[in-house]
C-alpha cells in the first residue's frame, strides 16, 4: 500500500484504487505484484509533485480479520494513530 | 515579566504575515516540499508521524496566565484540545492543520508569544531555572540574562544557518535545576573571590548518540562581556563546526575533536576582537531588562510554618504533597508550588486546553498570574502565600495536578516517542505509563525516594535517557521494540552520563526490569541514601547481577 501525509492537514492517507487518497486503511488499495507497487509508488509521486500529499511510502501489509495491516509497527502506528488514549 | 516593545510587535507580525504567504504558497504548488521545509521548521512547524506539529517557544519556560488561556484556545480551536509540555520548556501541538498554522501564530502573537527559531540550526529558545527570581539559593535573576540572549538571538543574522542547533541554558544558582551542562552553553552565575558576579562558561554539552558533559571554557565572565564571549563561541562553532555530517555536527563535537585548550584559544583569538564591541553591555540596558523581572508585590507575610504544619498533621495526602511538591521561597511567608504533569492518567508532560484555563485562573488567583515550565515537563507556580497552600491543593486536586510525586519514581522525562515523532524507533508513553501504574503507591514511591527515570525513544534522546538515574532507551531490534538501560546519569550540577547496563529487554519485560533495579537499590542502599549515590558508591554490579540473573 502507499502511506502519506495530506499536504493541508498533515493526517495519513492511503491510496485508492481510484488513485485517489483515503483517511481509513482499508480503503487503500493494495499492490499484487512489484510492477502494480512500481506504478502506484509513481501514481503517488505524481500526486506529491501536484501538492497533495507529502513524503509517500511504499509499506507491506497482511490481511488481519479481513483488514490490511501494515506488518512493521512503526507504520502500524502510523496507519492507526497513537497507541494511548490522547488527553481529553 | 519581560513586555513585548514595539520592536518585538512588529517583528513577530511580520513574521506571521510572512509565513501565511509561504504556507499560501505551498498550499498552491507554488512551492515544493524541499523548498518549504526550511520555512516552515524556521517557524516551528514538523511533520510528524500522524499530523504536523506545531512547537511554541515559552521564554525561559516563564508565561503569564493570559499566555495559558491563549494556548488553551489554541488546543481547542486547531488541535486536538490538548499540548505537550517539553524538555526545553516549550509546549508544542501535535495536531495542528497547515492551513490553520498561520492563524494559530496570529493568535499567539495576540498574547506575546511566537514560534520563531524553535526547530533549524539555529539559537533555540534560552532555558532556565524555574524557581528562577524566588530561590533561596540564587546569585542573581537568570531570566534577565536569559532575556538578553532572547534579543541578541532572534533573528541573529551570523547565527540563522549554523552546523546544528544551538541551546543554551542559564542558571544563576549553584545548584542546577536547568541541566546547563547537557547544553551547547551553560552557564552558571556565581561569585569571583571578590565577590562579584559572573558566569562560568560550559562548553560542548548534549546528549544525542554521542552525549558528552560540558567542559568548563571559562571560570568567570563578567556579565558585561556575556554576548561578546556567547557572540565568540558561536563564531567558531559556525566556521569550523562539521556540515559534512549531521551526527557529528553539533559544538560538542567540535569541542570533542579540537581539544578544549585548542578550542578556547580560538574562542578567545575571536573574542579579543569583538569584547570591546558594541556587544558590551552597559549597565544601564542589564538594569533595563532587569526591571521587566522586579518582584511581584509581595505582602509583609511571617513564616506560617506552624500553620501548614498543623495541616500536614491533619491530613497525610497534604502532607506528603507539602513535603514532595513544594519548595522554599526566599520571601518569608511564600512557597513555591511545582504541579506535576505526571498524573497517572495522561501522558507526561500532557496538558488539556481545560486544565490550561482552571490553571491560569490559579495562577491568577494564587501566583501574580504568572506560571512557570520546568526542563522536567513539569509547571510552577512561584509565588504562593504559605497560608494558603491548603485551599490551592485542593483546587489541584481537582484538576488531577496534585500528584505528589516531583522528584520521585513517576516523575519521569519522557518524549513522544513513536507514538507521535517520526524519528522514534519505539514508544515511550506506554512504558512510562506502566512505570507509573506499577508504583502508583505513592508510600512505597515516596519510600524508594529522590530518582529520576527519563525515557527516550531514540538515540536523539529527547527524553534526556543519558542523564536518568535510570535511562530508558527504546529501540528496534528486528522488528521489535526493545528497551536498554542506563545507570547513574544526572543533569545537577554533578551531572554524568549513564553507563549502560547491558543487552536491552523487551516491552513486556521492561517495567520488570525497574522494579528489579529498584529493589536492589533498596536491598543495598544505606540510611538516607539516594539511589545515585547507592549506584555511585556500589558501581554496576549488584544491579546487573539482578538483572541479567533475573531475566
Amino acid at each position: 500500500m502507499i502511506i502519506a501525509n495530506s499536504l493541508p492537514n498533515g493526517f495519513v492517507v492511503f491510496l485508492t484504487a481510484e488513485n485517489g487518497w483515503a483517511h481509513d486503511i482499508d480503503k487503500g488499495v493494495i499492490a499484487e505484484s512489484d510492477a502494480e507497487a512500481d506504478a502506484m509508488l509513481r501514481t503517488a509521486k505524481q500526486a506529491e509533485h501536484d501538492c497533495a500529499v507529502v513524503d509517500p511510502n511504499l509499506i507491506t501489509v497482511e490481511i488481519v480479520d479481513g483488514q490490511p495491516c501494515p506488518t512493521e509497527y512503526r507504520e502500524y502506528i502510523r496507519a492507526t494513530g497513537p497507541s494511548v488514549p490522547t488527553p481529553s | 515579566m519581560y513586555r513585548y516593545d514595539e520592536f518585538d510587535t512588529r517583528l513577530v507580525q511580520e513574521r506571521v504575515e510572512q509565513f501565511r504567504r509561504q504556507t499560501g504558497r505551498r498550499l498552491n504548488g507554488e512551492m515544493d516540499e524541499d523548498q518549504f521545509l526550511p520555512l516552515r521548521l524556521m517557524n516551528g512547524v514538523y511533520l510528524q508521524l500522524h499530523a504536523y506539529m506545531l512547537r511554541i517557544n515559552v521564554p525561559y519556560g516563564a508565561m503569564c496566565s493570559r499566555q495559558i488561556r491563549q494556548l488553551a484556545h489554541i488546543a481547542r480551536t486547531y488541535d486536538k484540545g490538548y499540548g505537550h509540555f517539553t524538555t526545553r520548556q516549550n509546549i508544542q501541538f501535535n495536531w495542528i492543520q497547515l492551513k490553520d498554522v498561520p492563524d494559530a501564530q496570529g493568535d499567539l502573537a495576540e498574547v506575546e508569544m511566537h514560534c520563531i527559531q524553535s526547530s533549524g540550526n539555529c539559537i533555540r529558545n534560552t532555558t532556565s531555572d524555574q524557581y528562577a527570581g524566588v530561590a533561596k539559593d540564587e546569585i542573581e535573576d537568570p531570566r534577565v540574562y536569559c532575556e538578553i540572549i532572547r534579543q541578541w538571538s532572534t533573528l541573529h543574522p551570523e547565527f540563522s544557518y549554523l552546523p546544528r542547533k544551538f541551546k543554551i541554558a542559564v542558571t544563576g544558582s549553584p545548584n542546577d535545576r536547568a541541566a546547563i551542562a547537557l547544553h551547547d552553553i551553560g552557564l552558571r552565575m556565581h561569585r569571583n573571590k571578590n565577590g562579584e558576579p559572573g558566569f562560568e562558561v560550559l562548553v560542548g554539552g548534549g546528549q544525542g548518540r554521542t552525549p558528552f558533559v560540558a567542559k568548563t571554557i571559562r571560570d568567570w565572565l563578567p556579565p558585561e562581556h556575556l554576548l561578546s564571549y556567547l557572540e565568540a563561541i558561536l563564531r567558531v562553532y559556525n566556521m569550523d563546526g562539521r556540515r559534512d555530517n549531521k551526527w557529528k555536527a553539533r559544538i560538542k563535537i567540535l569541542v570533542h575533536q579540537t581539544g578544549l585548550e585548542e578550542f578556547r584559544r580560538l574562542v578567545d583569538t575571536e573574542w579579543e576582537q569583538i569584547r570591546d564591541s558594541v556587544l558590551k553591555l552597559p549597565q544601564a540596558e542589564i538594569d533595563r531588562i532587569n526591571a521587566y523581572f522586579a518582584p511581584p508585590d509581595y505582602e509583609k507575610l511571617d513564616d506560617a510554618g506552624e500553620a501548614v504544619a498543623a495541616w500536614r498533621a491533619d491530613n497525610a495526602d497534604f502532607d506528603a504533597w507539602v513535603r514532595v511538591n513544594v519548595a522554599d521561597h526566599k520571601t518569608p511567608g511564600y512557597a513555591i508550588v511545582n504541579i506535576s504533569l505526571k498524573s497517572p492518567n495522561q501522558p507526561p508532560g500532557d496538558m488539556t486546553a481545560a486544565q490550561m484555563d482552571a490553571f491560569a485562573n490559579l495562577a491568577d488567583e494564587y501566583s501574580f498570574g504568572e506560571l512557570r515550565v520546568n526542563h522536567r515537563q513539569n509547571l510552577v507556580l512561584a509565588d504562593v502565600e504559605q497560608l494558603r497552600l491548603w485551599e490551592l491543593w485542593e483546587k489541584l486536586r481537582a484538576l488531577d495536578l496534585a500528584t505528589p510525586n516531583i522528584g520521585h519514581v513517576s516523575d519521569m522525562i519522557v518524549c513522544p516517542g513513536l507514538d507521535y515523532c517520526s524519528l522514534a524507533n519505539a514508544r515511550s508513553i506506554p512504558i512510562a505509563q506502566e512505570i507509573n501504574e506499577r508504583f502508583s503507591d505513592m508510600d512505597r514511591a515516596h519510600d524508594i525516594g529522590e530518582l529520576t527515570i527519563n525515557i527516550s525513544g531514540c538515540m536523539n534522546a529527547c527524553g534526556h535517557h543519558h542523564v536518568g538515574h535510570i535511562g530508558i532507551l527504546g529501540v528496534d531490534k528486528r522488528g521489535k521494540e526493545f528497551y536498554q538501560f542506563t545507570l547513574g546519569g544526572s543533569s545537577d550540577q554533578a551531572a554524568s552520563l549513564g553507563d549502560r547496563t547491558g543487552p536491552g529487554f523487551p516491552a513486556d519485560k521492561a517495567v520488570d526490569a525497574v522494579e528489579t533495579i529498584l529493589n536492589t537499590y533498596i536491598e543495598i542502599r544505606k540510611d538516607g541514601e539516594r539511589f545515585l549515590d547507592t549506584y555511585r558508591r556500589m558501581g554496576m554490579a549488584p544491579f546487573k547481577e539482578a538483572l541479567y540473573g533475573t531475566f
